[in-house]
């Protein structure tokens, strides 16, 4: 459930491969959230051009697709960057200073749940990640970095180029 | 494969084990393999082929083993030592056996004799860092699936139930109904179909219980739920997890799939005439969703909104049937209450809290990681005998039970940890976080940061949490700031009391908790707050800094 690595599939690939994931629960309208977590694994965001074509396929309304596609965190609307930093805040990160590693993450590249312009870096937070024994944790481009200091943080983005 | 198949194959399994000189096991828990486990144990695998021991010394990962502070963890079975903090680079020595005398490698060794390891009780820990949750026959040899045809064979549905609830079994998901009951509601339910499902949406920040559960044993829980399956009446299973779990996901995936294979999950179970399947659906993000009937409906493609109960999920749940919802650590104690009888494990704990508790030791403390202790240990036992107490500074609070607990201050360290006393001193027994504090934490900032996240796990179906949970934020950001009022305090009060009594779910009657608790034990963080804008924790910032606040 790597959500925050690009997707691998050549392009017209990918549309073949959620066809198969929709034929594989019978088009119906309870697989939705499983069809949503495929295509955004496919194809890196949910479009809305993209949550259309599943409404129809699947015999959905588009408002109920986008109110799933809406209330659920994991899904994403907007195309991430290059690279993705996903700091958790659950309660033994924040215990530890995780908010320092947000901080240091908006003053260097972008809000939290936002992506630098030059499309470069994304800046998440979630709800604990349950690697609580780390604290605190960042996952970095789906991998998960243990007890983060700010300056690990400088360190990884100086390698990746960030001004 | 028959039941009694399944026999010689764990005498053959446990035969081949005795036969080799000793394995190696290594931690690939998600907490040490981001700590290097992947590489260490491929390091070790390397050096066992190249010193020509394959066939004598076995490599193998395995799940948590516990004491994640340390990790990455390798025990070897030779001797039963166990090593922390090891790195690809001690594979020859660990290999040879002589990183216990390496002076190299001083400090690596740890002592099984130190109380984190000796005063616990595993039960449903007992696979976890000890067999490779990859391998079926790893299972099987630690006498995996024998409950399940011990329960065909031997037991009608009925008695199953009867031996659930002789055990005093208890949901271990945090509310504490008794799982023998909840069994016989569903069971007494006349229906052509009905569903067992398995909670493993674990949302509370701060708790690891059953993601280390489902990476560490994933087969424990599905021979839970088949058993379940067979003593209720249902042929499906689901297991709801969260999408964040991909590491448990993918061990899930591959046990299932195993088990399907052996005929031990499918339609032809021990060929005993039980067919019993389980699906994993993937969670994306909702804490509300470890709600029954939000649970329920995201399992059925829609938001994940509670609705009114009754009718309770026994009654109507998963597509209007009957459904038996429980947590993974529920469905983890099942088997061996089925081995060992409900009256064994009822002699484990207090009167009215039986068995082990999983819990997540996190925060301020020095052995951060998995432990499982019995009902009634107290907090105290638990902090300073196994967590080994807080490194450097002084403890202030324990807080248990996520968003939805309280914040146990030092007097209350006696305590005894079981569902009513916890509950008597305004906290609650959740599902197993517990998250340690030390004079460092600031006990308002902790409220504001638990109603942070209730505000936006908030689902926003009924008015009390919707909006009463950003009205208390608002109130606690302002006080943490330095622009509360004494008045705040009592608005503060009348909010929880209305959000307790008028939310629909348990999200919302729950969410004022932390902030009740730490106003009633450290009311003069408070006062120091509002009155002299100064956090004794040295920890909120005030605007304008008119206030010399200490780092």
């Amino acid at each position: 459930m790597a959500a925050s690595s690009a997707p691998a599939a050549p392009k017209d690939n990918r549309e073949k491969m959620l066809e198969r994931a929709m034929s594989r629960h019978q088009y119906s309208g309870a697989a939705l959230i499983e069809v949503l977590h495929t295509a955004q694994e496919l194809f890196g965001y949910l479009s809305p051009v993209l949550l259309k074509t599943i409404a129809r396929k699947l015999k959905l309304p588009p408002s109920r697709v986008l109110g799933v596609a809406t209330f659920y965190h994991f899904f994403s609307l907007k195309p991430k960057g290059e690279h993705t930093f996903v700091v958790c805040i659950g309660t033994a990160c924040y215990v530890a200073g995780g908010f320092g590693l947000v901080e240091k993450l908006e003053h260097r590249c972008a809000k939290a749940g936002h992506t630098t312009e030059d499309g470069k870096v994304s800046v998440e937070t979630a709800r604990c990640i349950g690697s609580c024994g780390l604290a605190p944790a960042v996952i970095y481009d789906g991998s998960v970095l243990a007890r983060v200091t700010p300056a690990t943080l400088d360190t990884e983005l100086n390698k990746i180029g960030v001004r | 494969m028959t039941a009694e198949e399944l026999r010689e194959k764990q005498s053959e399994e446990l035969a081949r084990q005795q036969s080799l000189k000793n394995r190696i096991l290594c931690c690939t828990a998600a907490g040490c393999i981001s700590c290097g486990a992947g590489g260490l144990r491929q390091a070790l695998a390397a050096q066992v082929e190249a010193k020509g021991l394959s066939g004598k010394v076995e490599v193998c990962g395995t799940g948590c083993m516990g004491l994640c502070s340390r990790g990455p963890l390798v025990l070897d079975t030779a001797g039963e030592r166990l090593y922390g903090n090891a790195a690809a680079a001690d594979a020859p020595a660990i290999v040879a056996g002589s990183a216990a005398d390496d002076p190299k490698l001083a400090g690596r060794s740890i002592d099984l004799q130190t109380p984190f390891f000796t005063r616990q009780n595993k039960i449903v820990l007992a696979n976890s860092g000890r067999v490779d949750p990859e391998k079926l026959a790893d299972y099987i040899a630690a006498g995996g699936y024998q409950s399940l045809a011990k329960a065909l064979e031997d037991m009608t549905p009925r008695e199953v139930i009867d031996e659930v609830r002789k055990s005093g079994l208890r949901g271990r998901g945090g509310a504490g109904y008794p799982t023998g009951l909840k069994w016989d509601l569903v069971a007494k339910q006349a229906a052509p179909t009905k569903y067992v499902v398995c909670n493993a949406d674990e949302g509370d920040p701060g708790a690891f219980m059953d993601r280390s559960v489902l990476e560490g044993d994933p087969h424990r829980v599905l021979e839970g739920m088949a058993i379940a399956g067979y003593a209720v009446g249902a042929q499906q299973g689901y297991i709801y997890v969260r999408g964040e779990y991909g590491l448990a996901i993918q061990r899930l995936q591959n046990a299932i799939k195993q088990a399907e294979r052996e005929h031990l999950l499918g339609s032809r179970i021990l060929e005993q005439g039980f067919q019993f399947r389980i699906d994993l659906r993937i969670g994306a993000g909702a804490f509300v969703c470890g709600e029954e009937t939000a649970l329920i409906a995201s399992i059925e493609g829609k938001r994940g909104q509670p609705r009114q109960r009754p009718p309770y999920p026994p009654a109507s749940g998963l597509w209007g049937t009957p459904t038996l919802i429980n947590n993974v650590e529920t469905f983890a104690n099942i088997a061996p209450i089925i081995e060992k009888g409900g009256g064994w494990f009822a002699s484990i704990g207090t009167a009215n809290s039986k068995g082990t508790k999983v819990f997540a030791l996190a925060g301020k403390i020095a052995n951060t990681g998995l432990i499982e202790v019995p009902m009634g240990m107290s907090l105290r036992e638990i902090l300073f005998d196994i967590g080994g107490g807080i490194p450097d500074r002084k403890f202030k609070a324990a807080q248990t039970g996520g968003p939805s607990g309280g914040c146990i201050p030092e007097q209350f360290l006696d305590t005894p940890v079981d569902y009513e006393s916890l509950s008597k001193i305004g906290s609650i027994m959740g599902s197993g976080g517990l998250i340690v504090m030390d004079d460092t934490s600031c006990m308002v900032d902790v409220a504001r940061f638990f109603m942070e996240f209730c505000m936006d796990e908030s689902c926003g179906k009924c008015i009390p949490c919707r909006a009463g949970t950003v009205q208390m934020h608002d109130i606690l950001r302002r006080i943490t700031t330095g622009e509360g009022s004494p008045a705040d305090l009592e608005m503060l009060k009348s909010l929880a009391a209305l959000l307790r009594e008028t939310s629909l779910c348990g999200l919302g009657q729950t969410a004022p908790n932390p902030v009740v608790s730490t106003l009633k034990y450290f009311p003069e963080e408070y006062d120091a707050h509002i009155r002299e804008r100064r956090c004794p924790a040295g920890h909120c910032q005030f605007t304008p800094a008119d206030q010399e606040v200490p780092a």
